[in-house]
């Protein structure tokens, strides 16, 4: 036996993701993803070899241990439990060191999963310790991305209603995703461009929900996926990528950090032009403007073109490059989670278990999660065949 | 390693308050505590698990067939704790304690009020002494006193309802730190102290870093060669803040500017005055404002110089 493992996804489990779900524990909700995944596997505890977990980080919630406190309610006891720990990034990073343990044949069925409870959560005094000396940031957690989102404007002379046009559409689409949190029913593209400026140039609507919620997956060998009851997902690249928060030469318009993890998915997915041999894409957008500018960044468009897609609507559920037909991280925003719905959603996709918000005939689809102040990158690609190489 | 005596040390106190939603498990037994009642959950194969969780830890089962348990116990194991700290159950020396309540086969951690070591045994018997005031939370066991009774066999059945149930709990968080900025910081401080913003070039790829850390993250070398910069520079990017941050006093809105100093390599943060908010522009030519005891400058001021052209900050957005 050489090379790698192939790795199915033969289970997927979300709660609703919804403002606050004070009728659970932090432990009742991993299970309710947990046991989602597994009944869609049509699998028990017992079949599970190991329980690998990935939440935002600590201070979020201030759950200090959740690898602990969480093994008896995700059925780990007697096995091994990983937890991973890279920021806004982290559910998709989580993710791929599952599929890494199948891969490497260490364990053969692996349930992973990703939470947060935003509700019971400090997210902004989480990243705003008041660290002696330091100078304070003197803006809010849009207030650190705004600026990007202007040079980006500058670096491609975009139109400023770009950003409003990914927001519509990312919130339209998660009306057809019964686990979405927003559901805007009378949302229209107006309403969108008469929303408040919070920090100019990001309107209120263009920006993220704090949500509570959870995602899990299984993740099988071959053997798994030929009992599985669904069409599994098969992984055909993942990869992460590291650069510092801040550094002299860094690109926080396209940070080269995602350029090579994106380029390393695509090598091992034998895939060399993403924009024609992807069918559907699920990418970090907290911020509507960060969808032409991944766009560019994970090659999908030439720099400085992104926003033309966005805009001549290329990137809509019925165009031939949909991104976030879920919805995305602008209809639901469980930080810690939000990577491993974007790695989940790829999956259902080319499972063809997306229900209303299916995209025809998606036979590979992109999972891509950042975090940290576009320090951390974890991208995999999906398809509805197994690997070949 | 101890830092040397000039470097500087503060204390830094992280402190949240965070809620926690209880589900209906910890809900019925927090609940039961307010009311006296000491509730335990049953597992599949009848082990009664006193405090109770939600999930078996042997099956990972759902479980929820509540049981009552006595309020008298044994001490399974302890340790003596000479010296109580700050927000632990009592004031004068206590044992730690591992109780097994009467109908458990589980043990409870909780306080045991004892005289000294020499009156706390293994097998000893205790029973649960009540706060005065309860308001659903583990404090609400003041701690566990001395107590000669015979133990209760049986558990008996609770299905779990109260009154008015406690669904969430605060837990606060508190961490005490010494913070150190390091050497390259503290040089970089006791500059600004002086109104001089010194940075540090990277031997390896020539960089200035302001503030400096020591090290070029980019390289990996540490930085030894102070340069001074600014103090004017070129606003490279920015956003207007229309929303008022906790804790900050700033009437808004205001403009929040990444701002190149000349020399450095790359942009520092800090917020744009002496100009309406709306025609600050990318390329504005920017210098400190300070205020009497400031650390840091108050904010930019434009300097009056032409802007500067786009290609001579484009690499440092």
């Amino acid at each position: 036996m050489s090379g790698k493992e192939p790795v199915a996804v033969v289970g997927i489990g979300q709660t609703k993701h919804v403002a606050a779900r004070r009728d659970v524990s932090i432990a009742g909700l991993v299970r309710e993803a947990a046991v989602r995944a597994l009944e869609d596997a049509e699998l028990t505890w017992a079949d599970i070899d190991a329980v690998v977990i990935g939440k935002a980080p600590d201070f979020f919630e201030g759950v200090m241990m959740p690898e602990l406190y969480l093994a008896d309610a995700l059925g780990a006891v007697g096995k091994p439990m990983l937890r991973v720990h890279t920021a806004g990034s982290v559910g998709g990073s989580t993710a791929l060191v599952a599929a890494n343990l199948v891969a490497a044949r260490v364990h053969r069925t692996v349930l992973t999963l990703a939470f947060e409870k935003q509700s019971e959560s400090n997210a902004m005094w989480g990243l705003s310790l008041p660290v002696p000396f330091q100078q304070p940031l003197l803006a809010g957690a849009g207030g650190f991305f705004a600026p990007h989102v202007r040079a980006y404007m500058r670096r491609t002379g975009a139109p400023d209603a770009i950003g409003s046009l990914v927001a519509y559409k990312d919130r339209r689409n998660a009306l057809k995703n019964p686990y979405a949190h927003l559901h805007e029913h009378d949302l229209t593209l107006e309403k969108v461009q008469a929303s408040p400026m919070l920090w100019d140039p990001i309107r209120y609507s263009e920006t993220c929900p704090s949500s509570d919620g959870a995602c899990a997956m299984v993740l099988t060998d071959r053997t798994g996926a030929a009992r599985a009851p669904r069409p599994p997902a098969w992984v055909h690249g993942g990869a992460m990528r590291s650069e510092p928060t801040l550094f002299a030469g860094k690109d926080f318009v396209s940070p080269q950090a995602g350029r090579d993890c994106a380029a390393d998915v695509y090598r091992q997915a034998g895939v060399t032009d993403p924009r024609r041999e992807i069918d559907a894409v699920e990418m970090y957008v907290p911020f509507s403007w960060y969808e032409p500018m991944w766009l560019e960044n994970l090659g999908f468009a030439e720099e400085g073109e992104g926003w033309k897609l966005t805009e001549a609507g290329v990137t809509e559920l019925d165009g031939d490059l949909p991104v976030n037909p879920s919805g995305g991280v602008l209809s639901t925003n469980p930080i810690g989670a939000s990577g491993m719905i974007r790695f989940a959603e790829a999956a259902l996709q080319v499972r063809g278990e997306a229900g209303e918000h299916q995209v025809d005939g998606a036979h590979r689809a992109l999972g891509h999660a950042y975090g940290g102040g576009a320090q951390f990158f974890s991208m995999w690609l999906v398809g509805d065949t197994p690997p070949t190489g | 390693m101890t830092p040397p005596s000039e470097t500087l040390r503060a204390p830094l106190v992280v402190e949240f308050p965070f809620t926690r939603s209880l589900g209906p498990v910890q809900s019925a037994f927090l609940t039961g505590l307010r009311e006296q009642t000491v509730l335990g959950v049953r597992t599949e194969t009848g082990e009664v698990l006193v405090p109770p969780v939600e999930y078996d830890p042997a099956t990972a089962a759902e479980l929820h067939d509540l049981v009552e348990v006595g309020a008298t116990g044994t001490v399974t194991t302890w340790a003596w704790n000479p010296g109580p700290r700050p927000g632990q159950p009592l004031t004068t020396p206590f044992a730690w304690v591992l109780v097994r309540l009467d109908g458990a086969d589980t043990a409870l951690l909780h306080a045991l009020d004892a005289p000294g070591p020499e009156a706390v045994r293994t097998g000893m018997r205790v029973r649960i002494r009540w706060a005065a005031e309860r308001s659903g939370a583990i404090t609400d066991i003041a701690c566990f006193e001395p107590y000669d009774s015979d133990p209760v066999a049986e558990p008996g059945s609770h299905d779990g309802r109260f009154t008015d149930p406690v669904t969430g709990i605060v837990a606060a968080a508190r961490l005490d730190y010494t913070y150190s900025p390091g050497r390259a910081q503290t040089r970089y401080l006791h500059a600004l102290a002086e109104r001089r913003t010194v940075g540090e070039r990277c031997p390896s790829c020539t960089k200035v870093y302001v503030p400096p850390r020591g090290a070029c993250p980019t390289c990996g070398v540490a930085t030894t060669d102070q340069v001074e910069v600014g103090p004017r520079g070129t606003v490279t990017t920015y956003c207007i803040v229309n929303i008022k941050a906790k804790n900050l006093d700033i009437e808004v809105p205001y403009v929040y500017a990444h701002i190149a100093l000349d020399g450095a390599g790359l942009a520092l943060h800090g917020r744009i005055g002496g100009i309406p908010y709306d025609q600050v522009r990318m390329g504005l030519r920017v210098e400190p404002v300070w205020s009497e005891d400031g650390r840091y400058p108050d904010h930019y001021r434009p300097t009056g110089e032409p802007d500067a052209d786009y290609d001579t900050y484009k690499e440092l957005l």
